[in-house]
């Protein structure tokens, strides 16, 4: 019996070892939520040149961690690390791609974008100090809509996640009391509602109870038809989560004067910018000791600034603009140097 | 209170009978209990193995032995959990070839040599914690132990956690049905003139061998569905892998994966693996049964 | 050497070899509590003792205790055992002594396979298909019928009860497996003495099987309870997690391998890793207090059947 399993495990290890070959490959690793995308862009540009890009979810606390402890070639992380907290090891971080978070309830009667909330209401709802569908407040947002009775039911992530990040950093800037009380973090100490696990363990509750809201990534919310919420941004309009909304807030945005392109995406200027956007950072060091690995994980980036930008739509993730590429490009031949002191992009 | 004083003793049979018949309605009652537990266990396994079927049988096809992996919303290409597959066996295997030796042996012990001294009481205890070690601290512990002193996530560290893991499920399971093993057999067969070792290895061992078996499938089952202790230590691989020493696929973190991501087909592939991992600790374990039945016929 | 001697030295070396590995069991043990002590260690200097009383949790302000998690985990593993203690050994006396012989292998490797099925299935199934049952029938019907500071709370079909539930199904087939075993393993002649006597089935099992395999199913129910103690995905989707302190079965909380399996990868200061490594550290404690208690109750009295 055992030697059979020997055989078994014998026969296994050369079934691998056939494989091999001489390509490279690139390891990655961090935040869940441009899991997907990533897989993507990875796959397709696998097929185009033959590295092997290996990205892996492992959070992104995880991703600072491993990048940290050098066991990847590079990190990802939904929260950007600030710029003091990045010279201290030596890294350098820039964004690749964005996404939103969006408010979604469960009303019986209420559609996608029939809701409009004001971001003093949305900070009051998950404080709990509005309690109630029709509460004067909501009411006078929503005029013609009809909003029962009902108490509302408060739905957050219980795992940690840069979704909770983005949605308790846009809550923090347009709310003082929030700010002071609760505050911006992965995962914060809610003062009322259920957790669920993961964007599943949310869409799950917000489905099953009447009254409810929660907050979920854009994709989660298209894929699965959820009732979205319409916001009121920092310019004064009530916007619907769109990709356009999204790129409208990251364009407005002023790359060029943030440090270390510590941005965050909430609460942005524009006509039309969705007030609860977020891009998601790539980690690496400034001084790259295997400067090939750290070129071969720039080519495979700027490859996928290039050409992932419709692969990237169809997943309902939003591509970096134009002219924050550009200067994220400029910023790697400034910045990425190896051992001697040499630039290792172009 | 004073009802036998004040009965005549011939009414004596009628108590008895009267014992007699509770005792057979007590008996009959947890018999009944006994059986609906049975059939409400089989119930909820129907119940959550047919939502997993329902979910994931659908999945199931040549592609998903055969292929790699894509990202969702693949059309063009065909789409599976090859390279998965390979490293969860891969991993599991080498864990079972780790733990079941060093479980069975120090279960020994426990059994045979340690039964009251103060190192088989300790060992025994300690396997007992050992249980209930989240398993996420396990993978957190190897990640220190190995992948952080190598530079790298490996195959190899992965193995090594789920050794862990099911390292304590093996030994108490062995301990038990090695010290359930009738006094007599170990007496008969000493008195024969074997050696104690001799005895364990070719009477006690084989008398245990279906309790043990349990104990090992129990320990394989447990560790079949485990994301967190891989998800430090194995990592994952969209590819094929190259080598034990680097990043490797497994069917868990694929499974957790695409579970908790929004889209549709994603999802599917999952139900599908989590119907693959059930299915394949169920075959294994009637095929071990199977081969142990025969092997005690001959 | 002769015959005797080569007998002995085998011996030795027998059990030597397996003395080695029952330390070895000890040694990897000792390296894990070092390693996570270590890590550990800015949040035992920051929380001292208090950690394990606290019952605060916030990663904002970088506060850190664990008493409700701890209750949690205590709290729902205590359920699941009620729950799966007596279903087990339902289901060990049926597979040992009731079933048709044709049917007792099938059958049990059927409830073997509930083992098998992976932690986070337990969890989406839990959560998607049972929660919402309780939520409208079982949990109104408790409040309605039971009522009292067990049953408070709006029925959500998360929290507690749930969590209890889905763990005591996890845990079924390690106590229920292993005891039949142990049934199996009793000889047949105490067994066929007793019947002789006159002794109905369940008499049998109550005064001679469960005696003579008694350490054997206390360790299948202390395999069971480890399984609970530390049973991370299934918990996470069902418990609720939140940091609220309530006896309400319907209530949500939290356990340890949840807020491990919550927090753990996203965690980036220093010290929030740290105190969930020690919340880790902890479990063990739990697990050790457990335990030893329970083999103080179990520990041998007169009527010590075995041994």
């Amino acid at each position: 019996m055992k030697r059979n399993i020997m055989l078994a495990a014998a026969a296994l290890l050369t079934v691998g070892t056939i494989q091999a070959q001489a390509a490279t490959t690139i390891t990655g690793a961090g935040a869940t939520f441009p899991y997907p995308v990533y897989s993507q862009w990875a796959h397709d540009y696998h097929k185009v040149t033959g590295v092997k890009l290996n990205y892996q979810a492992i959070g992104s606390g995880g991703g600072i961690k491993q990048i940290k402890a050098k066991t990847v070639d590079f990190g990802a992380s939904d929260a950007p690390m600030t710029p003091e907290a990045m010279d201290k090891v030596g890294l350098m971080q820039f964004p690749m791609i964005m996404g939103g978070v969006v408010p979604v309830v469960h009303v019986k009667g209420i559609h996608a974008g029939d809701l409009k909330l004001t971001a003093s209401e949305l900070a009051d709802i998950y404080m709990g100090k509005i309690t109630k569908w029709n509460d004067v407040r909501i009411r006078a947002t929503n005029p013609g809509v009809r909003l029962p009775r009902k108490s509302i039911t408060v739905v957050h992530r219980s795992d940690g996640s840069g979704t909770t990040w983005i949605f308790t950093n846009y809550l923090s800037k347009v709310s003082g009391e929030w700010k002071t009380k609760i505050g911006n973090d992965k995962s914060v100490a809610w003062p009322v509602g259920v957790g669920g696990k993961g964007n599943q363990g949310v869409a799950a509750f917000v489905g099953k109870i009447n009254g409810s809201i929660g907050y979920v990534e854009y994709a989660y919310a298209l894929q699965n038809h959820m009732a979205s919420v319409k916001l009121k941004n920092h310019y004064g309009n009530f916007v619907a989560p769109t990709a356009a909304n999204f790129q409208s807030a990251a364009a407005g945005a002023d790359w060029a004067n943030a440090n270390g392109y510590y941005m965050v995406l909430t609460n942005q200027p524009g006509a039309t910018s969705w007030p609860i956007t977020g891009a998601s950072f790539i980690l690496m060091y400034k001084s790259q000791a295997h400067p090939a690995q750290g070129k071969a994980v720039l080519k495979f980036l700027d490859w996928s600034y290039r050409n992932g930008a419709k692969s990237a739509m169809k997943l309902d993730y939003v591509p970096m603009p134009k002219a924050v590429i550009k200067m994220v490009e400029k910023t790697w031949s400034s910045e990425l140097r190896n051992k001697s002191g040499r630039a290792i992009w172009k | 209170m004073s009802a036998p004083a004040a009965r005549p003793p011939a009414t004596r049979p009628n108590i008895k009978s009267h014992i007699m018949r509770r005792r057979i309605l007590v008996n009959r009652f947890i018999l009944l209990l006994s059986m609906l537990a049975a059939v409400g266990g089989l119930f909820m396994l129907i119940w959550i193995l047919g939502d997993v079927a329902m979910r994931g049988a659908s999945s199931i096809n040549w592609d998903f032995f055969t292929q790699l992996p894509t990202p969702p919303g693949t059309t063009d290409e065909p789409s599976g959990v090859a390279n998965a597959i390979v490293g969860t066996l891969l991993m599991t295997t080498i864990a079972t070839l780790i733990a079941v030796p060093f479980g069975v042996l120090a279960g020994t012990y426990l059994a045979e040599f340690g039964k009251e001294s103060k190192f088989g009481a300790t060992a025994r205890f300690i396997s007992d914690i050992l249980v209930s070690a989240p398993s996420i601290v396990i993978g957190v512990f190897v990640y220190l132990l190995l992948v952080k002193p190598m530079g790298n996530f490996s195959g190899w560290a992965g193995a090594v956690s789920l050794a862990i893991i099911m390292l304590p499920v093996v030994t108490r399971t062995s301990e038990e049905m090695l010290r359930l093993v009738p006094t007599e057999m170990r007496e008969a067969a000493l008195a024969l003139g074997a050696p104690y070792w001799k005895m364990l290895v070719q009477v006690i061992y084989r008398a245990a061998k279906t309790g043990m078996m349990t104990g090992i499938m129990l320990a394989v089952a447990r560790v079949a569905g485990e994301t967190a202790p891989l998800l430090f230590t194995s990592l994952n691989s969209p590819y094929w892998m190259d080598s034990m020493n680097e990043p490797m696929a497994n069917l868990t973190t694929d499974l957790f994966n695409y579970a908790m991501s929004p889209y549709a087909d994603w999802q599917r592939q999952a139900w599908g693996i989590a119907f693959l991992i059930t299915m394949s600790v169920l075959v294994v374990t009637i095929i071990t049964r199977l081969a142990l039945h025969q092997r005690s016929d001959a | 050497m002769n015959r005797v001697q080569r007998a002995v030295a085998g011996d030795t070396l027998f059990r030597g070899i397996t003395r080695g590995f029952a330390g070895g069991i000890i040694v990897l043990f000792a390296t894990l509590i070092i390693m996570l002590w270590q890590q550990a260690l800015p949040s035992i200097h920051a929380f001292g003792f208090g950690f394990l009383i606290d019952s605060s949790w916030n990663p904002v302000t970088n506060q850190f205790g664990a008493w409700i998690p701890i209750f949690g985990t205590l709290f729902s593993t205590f359920l699941a055992l009620l729950f799966a203690i007596p279903l087990s050994l339902g289901i060990a006396l049926f597979l040992a002594e009731l079933a048709p012989t044709w049917m007792r292998a099938p059958f049990g490797t059927a409830i073997e396979l509930l083992a098998a099925i992976p932690s986070i299935v337990y969890g989406m199934w839990g959560l998607f298909v049972l929660s919402p049952l309780l939520a409208d029938y079982l949990q109104p019907w408790l409040q309605d019928h039971i009522g009292g500071p067990l049953f408070l709370g709006a029925p959500m079909g998360i929290g507690m009860l749930t969590a209890g539930m889905i763990l005591a199904l996890m845990i079924i087939p390690f106590i229920a497996s292993v005891t039949r075993d142990v049934f199996l393993m009793v000889p047949q002649q105490l067994k066929e003495a007793a019947y002789g006597l006159g002794c109905t089935t369940w008499e049998v099992v109550r005064d001679v099987m469960i005696p003579y395999g008694k350490k054997g199913i206390a360790g299948a129910v202390f395999l069971g309870m480890g399984r609970a103690l530390g049973e991370t995905m299934a918990v996470t989707f069902v418990i609720g997690n939140a940091y609220h302190l309530s006896w309400s079965l319907l209530a949500p909380g939290n356990s340890i391998a949840s807020t491990l399996a919550n927090e753990f990868t996203e965690a980036d200061s220093d010290l929030y890793l740290s105190s969930l490594i020690e919340l880790g550290l902890v479990l063990f404690l739990i697990t050790f207090i457990v335990l030893a208690i329970a083999q103080w109750w179990l520990r041998p009295r007169k009527m010590g059947a075995d041994q």
